[in-house]
């Protein structure tokens, strides 16, 4: 079966930097995979290059059997592709609900009430704060927040930037717990990129690591966990 | 004597009023050509400064129907009137549409100082495409729409006037401005259009065709400006090439004095304008009402960059 999503041979450049030199990596339907790798490396450069913003300079992207790679980025992220970029990203002057409504748009056929219940249901915060403006949340609300607004558009992929950063271990569980469980209930596939590389490895299906810009190793993520350069470099030596 | 003081006093304030009630109705007007500035300076943190031109366009396009229906009496005016409205409307958003798509889209992204120099560009060639298709000479119209109410205060011999235009002018945009309002805080275009001003690659990101909600953005502000350019048209009864410029100037300045970025700031700042145009005309010197605005621009930029209404901090990506 050919995968969801295909990325070969990407390279992108911010000017004369080259942030991905020549990427591959394959992401099957129904899929976790993490993606690990430390400052710099070109994580959040690989996501935002996947949704066409910088365009992929090399190589190709397919996204369920189509070539994505010159499209627009509002036209890829409507075939199905959500994104809860680095830094949350909440509009500061909308409501709660309104950006809910933003997350609506690459999906005009989902139900939007029944996302909005499941929202409120998967962070009641949410719900309490419902027409409180984004600018005046939390960080921790924002980021729930920022994954439930992807969710609304019920996405085939989403693709998540180090969605536990800056919250408390406790909720940061509560958000592996959600990723799971909406990849398991509804499918949906995700593609991760996480700092918390234990907790990630153990939630996923497969991962890979990103050095300078390249894969340098992938496999399952008890493989990863079990690997001594990883173990090494991104779970501080100790396994955990 | 005492009698005598009296109807100074009754003068005053009949001479007041006369002025306050130009002052809303010019007001009105600067306020909606502002919104378009002030909406595409949101979204692309640009100052569109062929926006002034959109509304001369609106003007002459609004005469020249008016013009064509032959200024009959009685139910033809209204039809005249009307058509005029739709046609300008529909024409001279045609011209920000293609006007954002020549001048202003292939520089996105460019430096700022490009953009700049293209919206001078496009003004000026803007200006002389009016002036060589239409000639340099003022356009006239006879007055259309006439009567009105007057009023008297005390035994004095001044009049109060309230030309049924003059309601009409604050009707309709008191109408417009309600319907504006509600399409941005309400409709899925309105979002999209807070979305891009607040944060346009994430708005991108949730699937909003961005390219096609700023072109709408300019689609709106020419609109706008469409109408004010009837209006001025049926109040001053001439208008020429160069209407737009000094209009322009005017309610660019209602735009920043009301902060720029915000669209009840521009309508604030639209009559704080008008106001400011009609009392300096009627206490001071008429030549210098266009020196009073301007000099507002200066102090306010100097002393009140964000104006009254603006976010201190614009964050543009
Ligand atoms: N807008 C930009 N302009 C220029 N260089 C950039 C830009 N964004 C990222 N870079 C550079 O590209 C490289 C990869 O950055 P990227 O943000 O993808 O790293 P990352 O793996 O997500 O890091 P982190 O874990 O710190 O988030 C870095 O060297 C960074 O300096
Ligand atoms: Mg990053």
């Amino acid at each position: 079966m050919t995968p969801l999503l295909k990325v070969s041979g990407v390279r992108t450049f911010y000017g004369a930097i080259e942030a991905l030199r020549g990427v591959d990596i394959e992401v099957a339907e129904g899929e976790i995979v993490t993606l690990i790798g430390s400052n710099g490396a070109g994580k959040s450069t690989l996501l935002m290059t996947i949704c066409g913003n910088p365009q992929a300079r090399a190589g190709e992207i397919r996204f369920a059997d189509r070539d994505i790679t010159r499209f627009r980025t509002w036209d890829i992220v409507r075939l199905g592709i959500a994104q809860t970029p680095e830094g949350r990203r909440i509009f500061p002057r909308m409501t709660v609900l309104e950006n809910l409504q933003m997350g609506a748009v690459a999906n005009p056929d989902a139900d939007f009430d029944d996302g909005v219940r499941r929202a409120f249901e998967l962070f009641p915060v949410l719900g309490q704060r419902r027409n409180q403006s984004g600018g005046t949340l939390s960080g921790g609300e924002q980021q729930m927040l920022a994954i439930a607004r992807a969710l609304i558009s019920r996405p085939k992929l989403l693709l998540l930037d180090e969605p536990s950063l800056g919250l408390a271990p406790r909720l940061a569980r509560q958000i592996f717990a959600v990723l799971r469980e909406i990849n398991q209930s509804s499918g949906t596939t995700i593609f991760l990129v996480e700092q918390n590389a234990y907790h990630a490895l153990r939630l996923c299906h497969r991962g890979y690591v990103l050095a300078n810009g390249m894969v340098t190793l992938e496999g399952t993520g008890g493989e990863l966990l079990e690997n001594p350069a990883v173990q090494a470099a991104y779970l501080g030596g100790t396994g955990q | 004597m005492g009698h005598g003081d009296g109807r100074a006093h009754f003068y005053v304030m009949d001479y007041f009023a006369q002025q306050f009630i130009n002052g809303i109705s010019l007001g009105a007007i600067y306020g909606l050509i502002a919104i378009g500035y002030t909406m595409v300076y949101g979204i692309i943190g640009m100052i569109n400064f062929a926006h002034g031109e959109i509304y001369m366009i609106g003007a002459f396009i609004a005469l020249m129907v008016v013009v064509a229906f032959g200024i009959g009496e009685g139910g033809l005016v209204i039809v005249a009137l009307l058509s005029a409205l739709l046609v300008s409307m529909a024409l001279t958003s045609l011209y920000g549409w293609v006007l954002e798509r020549v001048a202003y889209r292939p520089l996105r992204g460019s430096q700022r100082l490009a953009a700049l120099i293209s919206a001078i560009g496009m003004s000026i060639a803007l200006q002389n495409y009016v002036q060589l298709t239409q000639g340099a000479r003022v356009k006239t119209l006879p007055p259309i729409i006439q009567g009105g109410f007057e009023f008297q205060f005390g035994d004095t011999d001044f009049i109060v006037r309230l030309s049924t235009l003059q309601i009409m002018i604050v009707l309709v945009t008191i109408a417009l401005m309600a319907v504006f309002a509600l399409l941005i805080a309400r409709t899925a275009l309105g979002r999209a259009q807070r979305a891009c001003q607040q944060d346009q690659s994430m708005a991108a990101l949730l699937g909003v065709n961005v390219d096609r909600t700023i072109s709408l953005t300019f689609v709106m502000g020419a609109a706008l400006a469409s109408v004010a350019g009837l209006m001025v048209t049926l109040y001053y009864g001439v208008i020429d090439f160069f209407v737009g410029f000094i209009a322009g100037i005017k309610a660019f300045t209602a735009a920043v004095l009301g902060g720029i970025g915000s669209i009840p700031g521009a309508m604030l700042g639209g009559l704080l304008i008008g106001f400011t145009e009609a009392m300096w005309s009627g206490y001071f010197s008429i030549e210098y009402k266009d020196v009073a605005t301007f000099s507002i621009l200066v102090i306010v930029l100097i002393f009140l960059p964000t104006g009254i209404l603006g976010t201190p901090e614009v964050e543009k990506v």
